[in-house]
Protein backbone atom coordinates (compact mmCIF):
# COMPACT_ATOMS: atom_id res chain seq x y z
CA UNK A 1 0.00 0.00 0.00
CA UNK A 2 2.68 2.45 0.39
CA UNK A 3 4.55 2.20 -2.63
CA UNK A 4 1.55 2.38 -4.29
CA UNK A 5 0.92 5.51 -2.63
CA UNK A 6 4.84 6.52 -3.66
CA UNK A 7 3.67 6.11 -7.45
CA UNK A 8 0.00 7.14 -7.23
CA UNK A 9 -0.16 10.39 -8.90
CA UNK A 10 2.22 9.66 -11.80
CA UNK A 11 -0.38 6.35 -12.68
CA UNK A 12 -3.29 9.39 -12.49
CA UNK A 13 -1.21 11.31 -14.95
CA UNK A 14 -1.03 7.98 -17.23
CA UNK A 15 -4.63 7.45 -16.63
CA UNK A 16 -5.22 11.20 -18.24
CA UNK A 17 -3.10 10.31 -21.10
CA UNK A 18 -4.94 7.50 -21.64
CA UNK A 19 -8.43 9.15 -21.77
CA UNK A 20 -7.33 11.59 -24.34
CA UNK A 21 -5.63 9.15 -26.36
CA UNK A 22 -8.92 6.91 -26.23
CA UNK A 23 -11.22 10.13 -27.43
CA UNK A 24 -8.72 11.23 -30.24
CA UNK A 25 -8.81 7.47 -31.28
CA UNK A 26 -12.99 6.88 -31.48
CA UNK A 27 -13.66 10.65 -31.87
CA UNK A 28 -16.69 11.23 -34.77
CA UNK A 29 -16.31 14.75 -34.87
CA UNK A 30 -13.33 17.18 -35.06
CA UNK A 31 -13.91 19.17 -32.39
CA UNK A 32 -14.45 16.57 -30.25
CA UNK A 33 -11.17 15.14 -31.30
CA UNK A 34 -9.55 18.78 -30.50
CA UNK A 35 -11.02 18.86 -26.83
CA UNK A 36 -9.81 15.44 -25.86
CA UNK A 37 -5.97 16.74 -27.66
CA UNK A 38 -6.24 19.33 -24.93
CA UNK A 39 -7.00 16.58 -22.08
CA UNK A 40 -4.54 14.65 -23.28
CA UNK A 41 -1.59 17.91 -22.89
CA UNK A 42 -3.26 18.30 -19.73
CA UNK A 43 -1.85 14.98 -18.52
CA UNK A 44 1.68 16.51 -18.59
CA UNK A 45 0.46 19.08 -16.30
CA UNK A 46 -0.08 16.04 -13.56
CA UNK A 47 3.05 14.60 -14.29
CA UNK A 48 5.37 17.36 -13.85
CA UNK A 49 3.42 18.77 -10.71
CA UNK A 50 3.47 16.03 -9.12
CA UNK A 51 7.11 15.58 -9.75
CA UNK A 52 8.29 18.64 -8.24
CA UNK A 53 5.98 18.11 -5.06
CA UNK A 54 7.68 18.12 -1.47
CA UNK A 55 5.82 17.74 1.28
CA UNK A 56 5.49 20.45 3.99
CA UNK A 57 7.10 22.29 1.28
CA UNK A 58 5.91 25.72 0.69
CA UNK A 59 4.94 27.80 -2.45
CA UNK A 60 8.04 29.58 -4.32
CA UNK A 61 6.68 32.98 -3.42
CA UNK A 62 8.96 34.97 -0.65
CA UNK A 63 6.60 37.47 0.45
CA UNK A 64 6.58 36.95 4.04
CA UNK A 65 8.67 33.72 4.37
CA UNK A 66 12.67 34.42 4.46
CA UNK A 67 14.66 32.72 1.41
CA UNK A 68 15.73 30.03 2.73
CA UNK A 69 12.47 28.04 3.39
CA UNK A 70 12.27 24.44 1.88
CA UNK A 71 9.64 25.30 -1.07
CA UNK A 72 8.61 22.90 -4.10
CA UNK A 73 10.38 23.08 -7.09
CA UNK A 74 10.08 26.14 -9.07
CA UNK A 75 11.95 24.78 -12.38
CA UNK A 76 8.90 22.64 -13.00
CA UNK A 77 6.70 24.93 -12.40
CA UNK A 78 8.03 27.51 -14.90
CA UNK A 79 7.60 24.65 -17.59
CA UNK A 80 4.16 24.14 -16.61
CA UNK A 81 3.68 27.71 -17.11
CA UNK A 82 5.09 26.99 -21.21
CA UNK A 83 3.29 23.97 -21.60
CA UNK A 84 -0.40 25.76 -20.78
CA UNK A 85 0.43 28.47 -23.25
CA UNK A 86 1.23 26.03 -25.98
CA UNK A 87 -1.94 24.02 -25.21
CA UNK A 88 -3.66 27.37 -25.67
CA UNK A 89 -1.98 28.22 -28.98
CA UNK A 90 -2.36 24.62 -30.67
CA UNK A 91 -5.87 24.78 -29.71
CA UNK A 92 -6.78 27.95 -31.63
CA UNK A 93 -4.62 26.62 -34.41
CA UNK A 94 -6.38 23.59 -34.84
CA UNK A 95 -9.72 25.00 -34.41
CA UNK A 96 -8.70 27.31 -37.59
CA UNK A 97 -7.94 24.29 -39.45
CA UNK A 98 -11.45 22.74 -38.71
CA UNK A 99 -13.35 25.49 -39.50
CA UNK A 100 -11.57 25.75 -42.76
CA UNK A 101 -12.13 21.98 -43.36
CA UNK A 102 -15.68 22.60 -42.65
CA UNK A 103 -15.93 25.38 -45.20
CA UNK A 104 -14.11 23.09 -47.92
CA UNK A 105 -16.41 19.35 -47.35
CA UNK A 106 -19.10 20.55 -45.83
CA UNK A 107 -18.57 18.04 -43.10
CA UNK A 108 -17.19 17.26 -39.73
CA UNK A 109 -16.50 13.83 -39.50
CA UNK A 110 -12.74 12.36 -39.76
CA UNK A 111 -14.17 9.57 -41.72
CA UNK A 112 -15.66 11.44 -44.24
CA UNK A 113 -12.55 13.58 -44.26
CA UNK A 114 -10.27 10.75 -45.23
CA UNK A 115 -10.48 11.16 -49.01
CA UNK A 116 -8.75 13.78 -50.72
CA UNK A 117 -10.62 14.92 -53.77
CA UNK A 118 -8.03 14.85 -56.66
CA UNK B 1 -4.40 16.65 4.31
CA UNK B 2 -2.87 13.98 2.33
CA UNK B 3 -6.35 12.35 2.10
CA UNK B 4 -7.44 15.36 0.45
CA UNK B 5 -4.91 15.49 -2.40
CA UNK B 6 -5.18 11.73 -2.62
CA UNK B 7 -9.14 12.71 -2.86
CA UNK B 8 -8.37 15.74 -5.65
CA UNK B 9 -6.48 13.67 -7.95
CA UNK B 10 -8.64 10.59 -7.95
CA UNK B 11 -11.81 13.81 -8.77
CA UNK B 12 -9.75 15.08 -11.70
CA UNK B 13 -9.53 11.44 -12.97
CA UNK B 14 -12.76 11.27 -13.06
CA UNK B 15 -13.39 14.67 -14.54
CA UNK B 16 -11.43 13.57 -17.45
CA UNK B 17 -12.96 10.37 -18.35
CA UNK B 18 -16.13 12.78 -18.14
CA UNK B 19 -15.30 15.18 -20.68
CA UNK B 20 -13.84 12.37 -23.32
CA UNK B 21 -17.41 10.74 -23.19
CA UNK B 22 -19.27 13.17 -23.27
CA UNK B 23 -20.77 13.16 -27.11
CA UNK B 24 -22.43 16.27 -28.13
CA UNK B 25 -19.83 18.88 -28.22
CA UNK B 26 -21.57 22.06 -26.67
CA UNK B 27 -21.37 19.78 -23.06
CA UNK B 28 -18.31 19.29 -23.69
CA UNK B 29 -17.50 22.77 -23.83
CA UNK B 30 -18.67 22.95 -20.34
CA UNK B 31 -17.12 19.76 -19.00
CA UNK B 32 -13.60 21.09 -20.18
CA UNK B 33 -14.19 24.32 -18.57
CA UNK B 34 -15.33 22.53 -15.09
CA UNK B 35 -12.13 20.58 -15.69
CA UNK B 36 -10.28 23.07 -15.96
CA UNK B 37 -10.90 25.47 -12.80
CA UNK B 38 -10.92 21.77 -10.90
CA UNK B 39 -7.18 21.66 -12.55
CA UNK B 40 -6.70 25.24 -11.25
CA UNK B 41 -8.08 23.79 -7.58
CA UNK B 42 -5.56 21.05 -7.91
CA UNK B 43 -2.49 23.90 -9.05
CA UNK B 44 -3.16 26.08 -6.01
CA UNK B 45 -3.31 22.83 -3.32
CA UNK B 46 -0.39 21.71 -4.43
CA UNK B 47 1.43 25.17 -3.96
CA UNK B 48 1.65 26.70 -7.66
CA UNK B 49 -0.14 29.67 -7.45
CA UNK B 50 1.39 30.97 -11.03
CA UNK B 51 0.80 28.60 -12.76
CA UNK B 52 -2.99 28.08 -11.25
CA UNK B 53 -3.34 31.73 -12.30
CA UNK B 54 -2.20 30.89 -15.68
CA UNK B 55 -4.55 27.33 -15.36
CA UNK B 56 -7.91 29.63 -14.57
CA UNK B 57 -7.40 32.38 -17.50
CA UNK B 58 -6.37 29.86 -20.42
CA UNK B 59 -8.24 26.44 -19.59
CA UNK B 60 -11.42 27.59 -17.40
CA UNK B 61 -11.96 30.85 -20.08
CA UNK B 62 -9.91 31.49 -23.07
CA UNK B 63 -10.05 27.49 -24.54
CA UNK B 64 -13.77 27.05 -24.31
CA UNK B 65 -14.27 30.83 -25.34
CA UNK B 66 -12.11 29.69 -28.23
CA UNK B 67 -14.16 26.63 -28.92
CA UNK B 68 -17.21 28.39 -28.44
CA UNK B 69 -16.12 31.11 -31.14
CA UNK B 70 -15.49 28.28 -33.61
CA UNK B 71 -19.15 26.89 -33.34
CA UNK B 72 -20.75 29.84 -33.53
CA UNK B 73 -18.66 30.65 -36.71
CA UNK B 74 -19.16 27.13 -38.38
CA UNK B 75 -22.83 27.11 -37.73
CA UNK B 76 -22.63 30.77 -39.14
CA UNK B 77 -21.17 29.74 -42.31
CA UNK B 78 -23.49 26.12 -42.31
CA UNK B 79 -26.79 28.90 -42.30
CA UNK B 80 -25.02 31.28 -45.44
CA UNK B 81 -24.31 28.32 -47.85
CA UNK B 82 -27.69 26.50 -47.24
CA UNK B 83 -28.94 30.15 -48.11
CA UNK B 84 -27.42 30.24 -51.01
CA UNK B 85 -28.18 27.16 -52.30
CA UNK B 86 -31.68 27.47 -51.68
CA UNK B 87 -31.82 31.16 -53.24
CA UNK B 88 -30.52 29.65 -56.20
CA UNK C 1 -11.09 0.14 -41.22
CA UNK C 2 -14.60 0.76 -39.54
CA UNK C 3 -14.31 2.15 -35.48
CA UNK C 4 -14.88 -1.35 -33.94
CA UNK C 5 -11.84 -2.48 -35.07
CA UNK C 6 -10.75 0.82 -34.42
CA UNK C 7 -11.42 0.66 -31.27
CA UNK C 8 -10.08 -3.18 -29.92
CA UNK C 9 -6.54 -2.38 -31.69
CA UNK C 10 -6.28 0.94 -29.40
CA UNK C 11 -6.80 -1.20 -26.41
CA UNK C 12 -4.55 -3.40 -26.93
CA UNK C 13 -1.88 -0.84 -27.46
CA UNK C 14 -3.55 0.85 -24.76
CA UNK C 15 -2.84 -2.34 -22.62
CA UNK C 16 1.01 -2.44 -23.68
CA UNK C 17 1.72 1.46 -23.44
CA UNK C 18 0.21 1.03 -19.51
CA UNK C 19 2.65 -2.10 -18.44
CA UNK C 20 5.59 0.14 -20.26
CA UNK C 21 4.82 3.21 -18.12
CA UNK C 22 3.82 1.76 -15.19
CA UNK C 23 7.71 -0.23 -15.30
CA UNK C 24 9.14 3.17 -15.95
CA UNK C 25 7.05 4.99 -13.20
CA UNK C 26 8.17 2.51 -10.82
CA UNK C 27 11.50 3.11 -9.82
CA UNK C 28 11.09 7.55 -9.94
CA UNK C 29 12.13 8.85 -6.46
CA UNK C 30 8.52 8.64 -4.06
CA UNK C 31 5.88 11.44 -4.27
CA UNK C 32 7.19 14.42 -2.01
CA UNK C 33 10.10 13.65 -1.75
CA UNK C 34 12.20 15.26 -4.65
CA UNK C 35 15.79 15.24 -4.53
CA UNK C 36 16.90 18.09 -7.54
CA UNK C 37 19.33 20.86 -6.40
CA UNK C 38 18.94 23.36 -9.23
CA UNK C 39 15.39 24.32 -8.18
CA UNK C 40 16.84 24.73 -4.60
CA UNK C 41 19.68 26.62 -5.11
CA UNK C 42 17.68 28.92 -7.55
CA UNK C 43 15.08 29.40 -4.42
CA UNK C 44 17.90 30.48 -2.26
CA UNK C 45 19.52 32.73 -4.67
CA UNK C 46 16.99 34.49 -6.44
CA UNK C 47 15.81 37.41 -4.25
CA UNK C 48 19.29 38.22 -3.15
CA UNK C 49 20.68 37.85 -6.81
CA UNK C 50 17.94 39.58 -8.95
CA UNK C 51 15.38 41.28 -5.79
CA UNK C 52 12.46 39.44 -7.41
CA UNK C 53 10.40 37.61 -4.73
CA UNK C 54 8.89 35.46 -7.45
CA UNK C 55 10.71 32.77 -8.30
CA UNK C 56 8.83 30.83 -11.15
CA UNK C 57 8.87 34.58 -12.92
CA UNK C 58 12.65 34.83 -12.27
CA UNK C 59 13.16 31.53 -13.91
CA UNK C 60 10.70 32.50 -16.68
CA UNK C 61 12.04 35.48 -17.61
CA UNK C 62 15.25 35.63 -16.63
CA UNK C 63 17.44 32.44 -16.20
CA UNK C 64 15.52 30.41 -18.57
CA UNK C 65 14.72 33.43 -20.77
CA UNK C 66 15.44 31.72 -24.01
CA UNK C 67 12.85 29.05 -23.59
CA UNK C 68 9.85 32.26 -22.84
CA UNK C 69 11.46 33.94 -25.96
CA UNK C 70 10.35 30.99 -27.98
CA UNK C 71 7.02 30.31 -26.65
CA UNK C 72 6.05 34.21 -27.37
CA UNK C 73 6.86 33.08 -30.75
CA UNK C 74 4.85 30.06 -30.91
CA UNK C 75 2.10 32.38 -29.80
CA UNK C 76 2.95 34.46 -32.45
CA UNK C 77 3.26 32.66 -35.59
CA UNK C 78 -0.12 30.77 -33.88
CA UNK C 79 -2.34 33.53 -34.50
CA UNK C 80 -0.58 34.26 -37.91
CA UNK C 81 -1.55 31.36 -38.88
CA UNK C 82 -5.45 31.20 -37.34
CA UNK C 83 -5.79 34.45 -39.27
CA UNK C 84 -4.44 33.48 -42.34
CA UNK C 85 -6.80 30.09 -42.39
CA UNK C 86 -9.72 32.28 -41.68
CA UNK C 87 -9.64 35.47 -43.30
CA UNK C 88 -11.94 36.05 -46.33
CA UNK C 89 -10.21 37.32 -49.15
CA UNK C 90 -13.41 39.26 -50.78
CA UNK C 91 -15.42 41.17 -48.32
CA UNK C 92 -18.41 43.76 -49.18
CA UNK C 93 -18.31 46.72 -46.94
CA UNK C 94 -20.65 46.69 -44.47
CA UNK C 95 -22.23 49.39 -42.66
CA UNK C 96 -21.38 49.71 -38.89
CA UNK C 97 -24.55 47.37 -37.67
CA UNK C 98 -26.92 49.73 -34.89
CA UNK C 99 -26.85 48.38 -31.42
CA UNK C 100 -29.26 46.02 -30.61
CA UNK C 101 -31.99 46.26 -27.85
CA UNK C 102 -30.60 44.86 -24.92
CA UNK C 103 -31.91 46.14 -21.55
CA UNK C 104 -30.15 49.10 -20.01
CA UNK C 105 -29.01 47.18 -16.32
CA UNK C 106 -26.52 44.78 -18.60
CA UNK C 107 -25.07 47.45 -20.56
CA UNK C 108 -24.37 49.44 -17.30
CA UNK C 109 -23.13 46.13 -15.23
CA UNK C 110 -20.81 45.14 -18.56
CA UNK C 111 -19.13 48.31 -18.33
CA UNK C 112 -18.57 48.39 -14.49
CA UNK C 113 -17.27 44.96 -14.87
CA UNK C 114 -15.24 45.87 -18.16
CA UNK C 115 -13.70 48.73 -15.98
CA UNK C 116 -12.80 46.19 -13.03
CA UNK C 117 -11.48 43.95 -15.79
CA UNK C 118 -9.00 46.29 -17.29
CA UNK C 119 -7.18 47.56 -13.72
CA UNK C 120 -7.46 44.36 -12.52
CA UNK C 121 -5.69 43.06 -16.08
CA UNK C 122 -3.27 45.88 -15.74
CA UNK C 123 -2.58 44.69 -12.20
CA UNK C 124 -1.34 41.61 -12.42
CA UNK C 125 0.67 42.59 -15.55
CA UNK C 126 2.84 44.88 -13.71
CA UNK C 127 3.05 43.07 -10.34
CA UNK C 128 4.50 39.47 -12.01
CA UNK C 129 7.83 39.51 -10.74
CA UNK C 130 6.47 40.34 -6.68
CA UNK C 131 3.73 38.41 -6.80
CA UNK C 132 2.05 35.74 -8.95
CA UNK C 133 0.99 36.76 -12.33
CA UNK C 134 3.23 38.26 -14.58
CA UNK C 135 2.62 39.25 -18.36
CA UNK C 136 0.98 36.30 -19.86
CA UNK C 137 -1.71 36.10 -17.45
CA UNK C 138 -2.60 39.58 -17.26
CA UNK C 139 -2.74 39.76 -21.09
CA UNK C 140 -5.69 37.29 -21.07
CA UNK C 141 -7.47 39.23 -18.57
CA UNK C 142 -7.39 41.78 -20.37
CA UNK C 143 -8.46 39.93 -24.07
CA UNK C 144 -11.27 38.45 -22.12
CA UNK C 145 -12.47 41.79 -21.09
CA UNK C 146 -13.47 43.18 -24.55
CA UNK C 147 -15.49 39.61 -24.74
CA UNK C 148 -17.84 41.77 -22.00
CA UNK C 149 -18.21 44.16 -24.88
CA UNK C 150 -19.50 41.35 -27.56
CA UNK C 151 -21.64 40.13 -24.65
CA UNK C 152 -23.40 43.10 -23.98
CA UNK C 153 -23.91 43.54 -28.15
CA UNK C 154 -21.90 46.65 -28.36
CA UNK C 155 -20.97 45.38 -31.84
CA UNK C 156 -19.49 49.00 -33.34
CA UNK C 157 -17.42 49.71 -30.57
CA UNK C 158 -16.01 45.58 -30.24
CA UNK C 159 -15.54 45.93 -33.97
CA UNK C 160 -13.70 49.11 -33.22
CA UNK C 161 -11.15 47.81 -30.61
CA UNK C 162 -10.33 44.41 -31.88
CA UNK C 163 -9.78 45.25 -35.67
CA UNK C 164 -8.25 48.47 -35.24
CA UNK C 165 -4.74 47.88 -37.57
CA UNK C 166 -3.13 48.92 -34.47
CA UNK C 167 -3.57 46.24 -32.64
CA UNK C 168 -1.71 44.14 -35.16
CA UNK C 169 1.15 46.49 -34.99
CA UNK C 170 1.29 46.29 -31.12
CA UNK C 171 0.89 42.64 -31.21
CA UNK C 172 4.53 42.44 -33.60
CA UNK C 173 5.93 45.44 -31.21
CA UNK C 174 5.20 43.03 -28.25
CA UNK C 175 7.11 40.75 -29.86
CA UNK C 176 9.83 42.22 -31.19
CA UNK C 177 10.56 44.54 -28.80
CA UNK C 178 11.49 40.91 -26.31
CA UNK C 179 14.18 40.10 -29.29
CA UNK C 180 15.50 43.70 -28.76
CA UNK C 181 15.76 43.82 -24.82
CA UNK C 182 17.87 40.65 -25.00
CA UNK C 183 19.89 41.84 -27.82
CA UNK C 184 21.16 44.76 -26.02
CA UNK C 185 23.10 43.05 -23.80
CA UNK C 186 25.60 41.72 -26.95
CA UNK C 187 26.11 45.36 -27.37
CA UNK C 188 27.51 45.57 -24.10
CA UNK C 189 30.00 42.58 -24.50
CA UNK C 190 27.81 40.49 -22.57
CA UNK C 191 25.76 37.20 -23.38
CA UNK C 192 22.21 37.26 -24.34
CA UNK C 193 19.25 38.31 -22.64
CA UNK C 194 21.74 39.32 -19.72
CA UNK C 195 19.56 41.31 -17.17
CA UNK C 196 21.13 44.82 -17.96
CA UNK C 197 18.52 47.30 -16.12
CA UNK C 198 19.30 48.46 -12.64
CA UNK C 199 17.98 45.97 -10.14
CA UNK C 200 16.14 48.36 -7.65
CA UNK C 201 15.02 47.19 -4.12
CA UNK C 202 13.05 43.98 -3.44
CA UNK C 203 9.32 44.87 -3.23
CA UNK C 204 9.29 47.48 -5.54
CA UNK C 205 7.25 47.39 -8.47
CA UNK C 206 10.16 49.28 -10.33
CA UNK C 207 12.46 46.30 -9.27
CA UNK C 208 14.22 43.52 -10.78
CA UNK C 209 15.78 45.08 -13.53
CA UNK C 210 14.77 43.31 -16.90
CA UNK C 211 12.25 40.65 -15.78
CA UNK C 212 9.60 43.41 -15.33
CA UNK C 213 10.13 44.76 -18.57
CA UNK C 214 9.85 41.83 -20.50
CA UNK C 215 6.96 41.15 -18.71
CA UNK C 216 4.94 44.04 -19.97
CA UNK C 217 6.16 43.65 -23.27
CA UNK C 218 5.16 39.97 -23.26
CA UNK C 219 1.50 41.21 -21.64
CA UNK C 220 1.20 43.59 -24.99
CA UNK C 221 1.72 41.00 -27.18
CA UNK C 222 -0.32 38.53 -25.47
CA UNK C 223 -3.34 40.85 -25.27
CA UNK C 224 -3.13 42.16 -28.94
CA UNK C 225 -3.14 38.45 -30.14
CA UNK C 226 -6.42 36.93 -28.28
CA UNK C 227 -8.01 40.25 -29.51
CA UNK C 228 -7.30 39.66 -32.85
CA UNK C 229 -8.24 35.70 -32.46
CA UNK C 230 -11.48 36.95 -31.32
CA UNK C 231 -12.39 39.48 -33.96
CA UNK C 232 -10.80 36.50 -36.81
CA UNK C 233 -13.87 34.10 -35.24
CA UNK C 234 -16.50 36.94 -34.89
CA UNK C 235 -16.15 39.00 -38.35
CA UNK C 236 -18.83 37.00 -40.35
CA UNK C 237 -21.23 37.33 -37.49
CA UNK C 238 -21.00 41.04 -36.69
CA UNK C 239 -21.26 41.69 -40.23
CA UNK C 240 -24.44 39.19 -40.56
CA UNK C 241 -26.08 40.79 -37.95
CA UNK C 242 -25.69 43.76 -39.47
CA UNK C 243 -27.46 42.41 -42.57
CA UNK C 244 -30.10 41.21 -40.80
CA UNK C 245 -30.85 44.59 -39.03
CA UNK C 246 -31.08 46.60 -42.56
CA UNK C 247 -33.12 44.44 -44.07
Amino acid sequence: MNSFLQIYPYLIAGWIFLCGLYGIATSRHLVHMVISLAVLQTSTYVLLLNIGYRIHGAAPVFVGISPGTITVDPVVQALMLTDVVVEATVVALLLAMAVTAHDRAGTLSPDDLRMMRG
Amino acid sequence: MMWFRILLLLLVAVSALGVVLTRSVTSQILALSFYGLLLAVMFLVFQAPDVALSQITVGAVALPLMVMLAQAKMKNRGTKRRNERNHS
Amino acid sequence: MNSRWRTRIFFAAAIGFAWIYFLGVKNLPPWGDYRGIYGQMISAVSVHERHATDAVNAIDYDYRGFDTLGEEFILFASVLGAMLLLRRPERPETTTPPEKGLSDAVKVSAAVAFSVLVIFGIYISTHGQLTPGGGFQGGVILASASMLIYIAENFSVFKRITSHPAVEVLEALGAGFYAVIGLVPLVLAEPFLTNWLPLGTTGNVFSSGTIAAISASVGIEVTAGFLLLGYTYLEDIIAKTGEEQNE
